[in-house]
């Protein structure tokens, strides 16, 4: 079993009446009057130290997404926290989860990055290839919603081909006009870094990565719980594809908070997650439902698990933690407890790379540091060899990074 | 009024078009906005004097049709070739919103298939100090109050669209459809194509739109070579529904100025 230190990089000091006075969390809450440059630096500041705390507590990897205009995680650039990481840290896998492929025009400057950052890691790079939210896409970037996922899909191919095909090339794509690929360097790692996808319900990239036999990461804040119905529909999609079950290939995003006991956790965590519920997920529904973006397949699927979604959007506004706690939103709890909730959603979820949110909204520094200790001493080695007996390979894993979570 | 709902196949293209018609006359094709396509009030009163065609645009099956589309002159083709498959040689063009747009593009770029034109509140132009609004950024609420001069009255009630997943799905398409041709700023330079078209258009526009502002209307008339601007009061942007007898008698006496031949 794996463990990816994922926090989002939420700006951590909105106003408390926040979701009263603003639209939306994204796109365009005022960066003049909600935003201090100094106050951001010093969250990324302490985000980064938290990855370096996390790669010396032996997490396996840290995971850096991309997301833009909002207060929610404002990474904006994966890559240039990476770079930074590659050269404060050793052994951990940089899982960039990812670059939003669709938004660049040509992605060619994708591939370079990803390759520069895994020659100067010594191969510890995972090329994670989102989709991209619509706000992220269309709404903060202009990408025409029902562009998007050809966007994507010419953009990954241009990657894959800088990649494995000896320079110079040509690429004649729909979008994409390039007389000479050519790229230097290309990445460490042969043919090329493992590939990620990051998904939400789109049945498009539950077939895709079947079919490429890319890993799966369910990235959703509704818990395990919700992600039961979901992840079951993706390893049947890999069956169908006549493919191996093997847990490595998906992945899960999982709010966990540990403390000394139960109690002390409701204490120390529920005005935190609350923060990140009322206001990091504070985001209309029109942004969600940019005309084009979801295709008509897609669309009945999430009609479908609205219901369940709903349920969860409900025990989550009224901001009680029983709440999160029953409903899987959240996991959360002494180290026995945590342990316990966390294999049942490893086993049931079948999945190999859990994607440990370990910094949770308004979470101070110390606080979370706090939390990745509680979590690395705790509760990883009570789960670490869950897959073991089963003796899958973890082809997913980059080959330059440690592989102290086994396979 | 009797209306047919036909498809058309288009020579050697894999797309099929769906077009609504009906009455009796000289040929008038009208373009939809992007809520969709439907037979309204405007419509029965045009079939009066005309045979009115309103056909979808593309992606009213599937969103994957879009696909065959990257930009508005793959839109226009597509248009020319449904004028050729129902033996439409110059008829006239009327549209509403993005549909007014799509008239235009047709028009410029093809003015030997245009006879006369009529653009209700249409997209294509920009102002800075005064921006089309976004209608996919806000609530609904908000479109309703920008596309309806009193958003509470019947008309508005009964345009809304129905909650049964199917009627959803088809209002989705029929958004995906347009945003495809406009995101996020229809803009795509009509504004240098304008003085191409050269039949005699009627700009017709609801003095209440907060939609595209009403001093679009100046605009557009002052980079056309023949414009006529008809304001009306108390409308706003769906000027068609809230005032279709209004809109069709100035469309229709618009359309009659001068015989069918006249302008070959």
């Amino acid at each position: 079993m794996k463990f990816v230190f994922f926090p989002l990089n939420p700006y951590r000091e909105l106003p408390p009446d926040f979701e009263d006075r603003y639209e939306s969390v994204y796109v365009t809450p005022p960066n003049d009057e909600l935003c201090d440059p100094a106050r951001a630096g010093q969250f990324y500041n302490w985000t980064l130290d938290e990855y370096e705390h996390a790669a010396r507590l032996g997490f396996d990897g840290l995971g850096i997404n991309e997301h833009h205009q909002n207060a929610y995680g404002y990474f904006n650039s994966p890559n240039l926290f990476a770079a930074a990481l590659a050269r404060t840290t050793r052994d951990a896998a940089l899982v960039l989860l990812g670059n939003t492929l669709a938004l660049y025009q040509p992605a060619l400057r994708v591939a370079e990055d990803i390759a520069v950052l895994d020659t100067l890691s010594g191969g510890r790079v995972v090329a994670g290839m989102p989709v991209g939210t619509p706000m992220d896409t269309s709404f903060a970037y202009g990408v025409t919603p029902s562009q998007v996922r050809s966007r994507f899909h010419e953009a990954r191919e241009l990657i894959l081909q800088a990649w494995t095909r000896p320079g110079p090339f040509h690429f004649n794509g729909r979008f994409t006009k390039l007389r000479y690929v050519n790229p230097w360097p290309r990445p460490l790692q042969r043919p090329h870094p493992p590939i990620w996808l990051a998904g939400g319900q789109s049945l498009e990239t539950f077939e895709l990565a079947a079919r490429e036999d890319y890993a799966y990461n369910f990235l959703n804040f509704n818990g395990y719980k919700f992600a039961l119905d979901t992840m079951r529909i993706f390893w049947e999609t890999v069956e169908r594809h006549g493919k191996d079950k093997n847990p490595f290939q998906g992945g899960f995003f999982q709010q966990i908070v540990v403390a000394d006991t139960d109690a002390e956790a409701e204490r120390l965590y529920l005005e935190h997650i609350q923060y990140f519920y009322r206001k990091c997920l504070h985001i209309p529904p029109y942004y969600f439902a940019a005309p084009g973006y979801t295709s008509k397949r897609s669309a009945d699927f999430q009609m479908r698990r609205s219901p369940a979604a709903a349920a969860v959007r409900e025990a989550v506004r009224e901001g009680k933690w029983s709440n999160y706690i029953e409903h899987g939103i959240v996991i959360a709890g002494s180290p026995d407890t945590v342990a316990d909730r966390l294999a049942e959603a490893i086993k049931g979820l079948h999945i190999g790379h859990l994607m440990a949110s370990l910094q949770i909204g308004s979470m101070g520094h110390e606080l979370t540091l706090q939390n990745l200790t509680l979590f690395a001493e705790k509760v990883m080695p009570r789960l670490r060899g869950i897959w073991d007996a089963d003796g899958w390979p973890d082809p997913w894993w980059p080959s330059g990074a440690s592989t102290a979570g086994s396979a | 009024m009797p209306v047919t709902e036909q498809t058309v196949s288009l020579p050697g293209s894999p797309l099929v078009a769906k077009v609504l018609a009906g009455g009796t006359g000289d040929p008038v094709v009208y373009f939809h906005g992007a809520s969709g396509n439907a037979w309204t009030p405007l419509h029965d009163r045009l079939a009066e004097r005309f045979t009115v065609y309103a056909p979808w645009h593309p992606g009213w099956d599937t969103l994957d049709d879009l696909e065959l589309f990257d930009s508005l002159l793959d839109l226009v083709l597509y248009y020319v070739d449904i004028f050729d498959a129902l033996g439409l040689e110059r008829p006239d063009c009327v549209g509403h919103s993005f549909g007014g747009m799509v008239a235009a593009e047709i028009a410029a770029i093809r003015p030997d298939r245009v006879r006369r034109v009529a653009l209700i509140a249409p997209w294509g132009l920009w102002r800075d100090d005064q921006p089309v609004a976004d209608i996919w950024g806000m609530p609904p609420g908000r479109v309703a109050e920008l596309l309806w001069h009193d958003p509470r009255s019947d008309v508005a009630a009964a345009s809304a669209p129905a909650a049964d997943p199917e009627a959803m799905l088809r209002s989705y398409l029929a958004s995906s459809a347009a945003a495809h041709f406009v995101w996020p700023i229809p803009d795509r330079h009509l504004d240098r194509r304008l003085r191409r078209i050269t039949a005699p258009t009627l700009l017709v526009w609801g003095q209440q739109d907060r939609l595209v502002p009403v001093s679009y209307a100046q605009d557009f008339a002052a980079r056309l070579p023949d414009a006529t601007v008809r304001l009306i009061d108390a409308a706003a942007h769906n000027v068609h529904l809230e005032h279709p007898g209004a809109v069709a008698a100035a469309i229709a006496q618009h359309l009659d100025a001068a015989p069918v031949d006249a302008a070959r």
